[in-house]
């Protein structure tokens, strides 16, 4: 009866590693701990039902094996033992679905309160820009972009002027404030993956995509690619410094502003080609 | 309770039409190469796919040294690393699963099972193969092309797909395009093939509610094939004229290295659409063969009826409904209409319901049945501990919210491996091992099978379980090498590691069965017409193997539905489906 007892201590052995194993998430540093207890749900009911029907099974190897004379009962079907196994299904099903929905609601709902920020991917590095003293972000297009407009910020738009752009560096964050990260790529997908904040969102050239977090712990956390975005992919890689409120100020003071970045002269974005008007900004 | 199996026995229409003579060959080329007979055209597709499988296999192991080893093997390179996942998982899922099961399994199968003597259109079934040979030597060109195959990942997204930041731009991608383009002509010219013959070539009494499962699954997902593959079409073709026209289907303004690219106005998550609206329904098109064929297998060789038939071809069309209504759950963090959530992920958790009904069924149909633990019923045992392992990490991923972390990370490698990888592919070699000995009048050698089986279970459940903690720790996919991280402690570096050796090894273990099929060939134990004592029409054949035709001068007329099994009161503990009613009766 070796197979009952290999399926038995299959089931064991895959519970037992869950439980032991040193590898688990990394942990949390944003608001989105309800996405933890949501697939703490998960795995309790999955879990249940792998062990039980599982066992189950090895029982039945085991002792409903071949033995001579004794022959299989007949019995093509019964209704109610399957609409009942149906039923219970169902019941398990919800009970996942229900909260996952309830947190998905929560994950689309931005918050009025949000500060937007903007994170621009392309192949292989991020880059970041924050709104100016309007708290506004300017359009942006591709069509802009040169080598002093690295993110393609309309040099017309009065609201741009002030934005705050960081290239290949640090992106920082104050604590407990909720912020909506807008999310842009100039060339291929990329995603925006912080494994700490658990959201997650791919970016799409030609459109905007979004996501919101409150990051809830200060800290320096690495930034990833999630989305496959060619040879360097791995080594996409940024940072995000989490900071208290005062420190960010403190920094915020330091970054340049794009109208800094791009001189008085402010132009030579503009003798790029004008090609791809129409873009979302 | 019975009324599925013994109130409609004996119930026989008249003939309708007459037996037509089909077209003999006359030599040994028209017999053997350019063949129109189903059953020769099954072994060409059966064994084209798994020569280009064992591709795939080794792929597999040069991605697994790399992410084990990084940078030890000069033999992978990053460039090559992107290359062989991708053709590693566009061969195995469309090469070699849905060639297998529908060209391999399907044309074997379908017409023997429901009494036919052929595929209805046996020209253009011959043509289905040819036409996907082709599709695999232009697959299999793209390694010998300028600048390789290409490395854009099995799901080609644009715009990275087409550009020169991936590799394979030059010729890769479109001969990968071109390559799909082909196998779904191949494909349409045979899926056509299956479901006319299902409709209209069934013997004499074989209604629709006594096929066997096999034959449920299988054209299930034949009219699924139908239906999604279609849309891989259109993607490919528009995403061929983005990358050799300069058209902007896909491809909106870019600015790439640097440099303005010309396109213009295109929508990458449209390519996703098309892609998922066929790549979803391709999980069950190859899942469904595999619900089918492992219920016969364990009805069979656990010699007791398949509990609850009716349920289990309600819930094969249930699934095979509902997974053209689920696609975007492949798309929750895509960036696409956020509201589409509720949506898709309500879909995809209600498709848990039939599909834990078939789950059920099976155990139900072990339990009080008389088990034989031949290696088929191992394998459909280790298929269910698979299945049940990947359908449930699927309740993960489906629910949206829960996703949003895990997406692109190893639990999403580990959890389709598991459940469209492992669990088919195990059922594959069970339906091997149970319908060699029809093909070539041999058994398969037991032993070899046994240790086959050990091996290639334990092992990829070994590579695949811990794999998913990997994804938990937030380890993202389509890394070739994940370099030096704060969130990802040392220890899990050990545990890729333990993977590689286990899928080595599982690797080598497909060795000892491509000799157990050609040494069972040559010196295999004669099998006899039904060593396994089956019900089913192809182990009632007048010949074994069955001669061109199937059934000699007359087709078998069928009395009673494909499970009956360990029937009371019956001499033999199975009734072939083609036994009159009369004879049993004359038995007691």
């Amino acid at each position: 009866m070796a197979i009952a007892l290999v399926l038995a201590l299959v089931v064991i052995g895959s519970v037992l590693f869950h439980f032991l194993s040193p590898w688990w998430w990394t942990p949390i540093a944003s608001n989105w701990a309800y996405i933890d207890h949501t697939i703490e749900i998960t795995f309790w009911i999955t879990g249940v039902v792998f062990t039980a029907v599982l066992l189950f099974m090895a029982y039945c190897v085991y002792r409903f094996r071949h033995r001579e004379g004794v022959r299989a009962a007949y019995q093509p079907e019964s209704k109610r033992l399957e609409w009942w196994l149906a039923v219970v299904t169902g019941v398990g099903v919800a009970a996942m679905l229900a909260p996952g929905l309830v947190v998905w609601h929560q994950f689309v709902t931005v918050p009025a309160e949000a500060s937007e920020i903007e994170v621009v991917g392309q192949q292989w590095q991020w880059s970041f820009r924050l709104p100016g003293k309007d708290g506004r972000l300017g359009r942006a297009d591709v069509a802009h972009i040169g080598s002093d407009n690295p993110l393609g910020l309309d040099p017309d738009d009065p609201n741009g002027r002030d934005d705050v752009v960081i290239e290949a560096d640090d992106l920082h964050l104050p604590v407990g404030r909720p912020v909506k990260v807008l999310l842009r790529a100039i060339d291929v997908l990329h995603d925006f993956y912080v494994p700490q904040f658990r959201a997650k969102m791919d970016m799409v050239p030609g459109a905007v995509t979004y996501f919101w977090l409150t990051p809830t712990r200060t800290g320096t956390f690495e930034v990833l690619c999630a989305e496959y975005c060619g040879l360097e992919h791995p080594h996409m890689r940024g940072r995000v410094v989490v900071e208290e409120a005062a420190d960010y100020q403190a920094w915020l003071e330091k970054q340049r502003t794009f109208a800094q970045l791009s001189g008085p002269g402010r132009a030579s974005g503009r003798a790029e080609t004008r090609l791809g008007q129409g873009e979302k900004s | 309770m019975g009324d599925i199996a013994l109130g409609a026995a004996g119930a026989v229409p008249p003939a309708e039409v007459e037996d037509v003579e089909l077209y003999h060959p006359k030599s040994w080329v028209t017999k053997y190469v350019f063949s129109q007979d189903a059953k020769v055209i099954a072994v060409q597709y059966s064994v084209t796919a798994l020569a280009i499988g064992f591709v795939a296999l080794v792929l597999s192991w040069l991605m697994r040294l790399q992410l084990a080893f990084p940078g030890t093997f000069s033999l992978v390179s990053p460039d090559g690393y992107y290359q062989y996942i991708t053709m590693h998982g566009m061969i195995m899922v469309v090469y070699l699963l849905t060639a297998l099961f529908l060209g391999g399994f399907g044309n074997y199968l379908i017409p023997l099972m429901v009494g036919a003597r052929d595929m209805v259109f046996p020209y253009v079934n011959m043509l289905s193969y040819w036409v996907y040979l082709l599709a695999v030597l232009v697959l299999a060109a793209s390694f010998f092309v300028p600048g390789g195959p290409t490395g854009a990942g099995w799901t080609l997204y644009p715009p990275q797909a087409i550009l020169s930041g991936t590799p394979g731009q030059d010729w890769g991608i479109i001969l990968m395009l071109s390559s799909l383009i082909l196998f779904i002509i191949g494909f349409t010219m045979g899926g056509l093939n299956y479901v006319v013959t299902v409709l209209q070539g069934r013997a004499r009494g074989m209604t629709l509610m006594r096929l066997p499962l096999t034959v449920w699954g299988i054209i299930t997902a034949t009219v699924m094939a139908l239906l999604a593959f279609p849309a891989l079409f259109v993607a490919a073709v528009m995403l061929l004229c983005d990358r050799l026209l300069g058209t902007s289907f896909f491809m909106p303004s870019i600015v790439a290295m640097g440099e303005r690219l010309a396109y213009t106005g295109g929508s990458p998550l449209l390519f996703q659409h098309l892609f998922w609206f066929f790549g979803h329904p391709e999980v069950y098109i190859v899942a469904l063969p595999a619900f089918g064929i492992v219920s016969d297998l364990i009805a069979t060789h656990a010699r007791r009826n398949i509990f609850g038939y009716r349920m289990m071809v309600w819930a094969i069309v249930a699934i095979g409904a509902l997974s053209f209504i689920v696609w975007a759950h492949h798309m929750y963090v895509s960036g696409m209409y956020p509201y589409f959530g509720f949506f898709f992920a309500t879909t995809t958790l209600i498709i848990a319901i039939p599909t834990a009904i078939k789950v059920y069924n099976w155990i139900l149909t072990l339990w009080r049945g008389d088990i034989h633990l031949t290696v088929p019923m191992l394998f459909a045992l280790g298929f269910i501990v698979a299945f049940v392992n990947g359908g449930l990490t699927g309740l993960f991923l489906g629910n949206v919210v829960v996703d949003v972390p895990l997406s692109d990370t190893m639990f999403v490698v580990a959890h389709f491996h598991m459940v469209m990888g492992i669990a088919p592919i195990l059922v594959i070699f069970g339906g091997i091992y149970h319908w060699y000995p029809k093909v070539t009048g041999r058994m398969l050698d037991e032993t070899l099978g046994k240790f086959h089986f050990w091996v290639t279970f334990l092992g990829a459940y070994a590579i695949f379980f811990p794999m998913h903690y990997l994804g938990l720790l937030g380890v993202p996919r389509r890394y070739y090498e994940l370099g030096e991280t704060a969130f990802v402690p040392p220890s899990a570096h050990s545990l890729n590691v333990f993977i590689t050796i286990a899928a080595l090894i599982v690797g080598f273990a497909q060795l000892v069965f491509l000799f157990n099929l050609v040494w069972s060939l040559f010196k295999g134990r004669p099998a006899g017409p039904n060593p396994w004592r089956a019900t089913t029409l192809e182990w009632q054949t007048p010949e074994t193997p069955p001669a061109h035709g199937n059934w000699g001068k007359e087709l078998p007329v069928v009395y009673r539905w494909a499970y009956d099994y360990s029937v009371p009161g019956a001499e033999q503990d199975f009734l072939p489906q083609n036994q009159p009613p009369l004879a049993r009766a004359a038995a007691r």
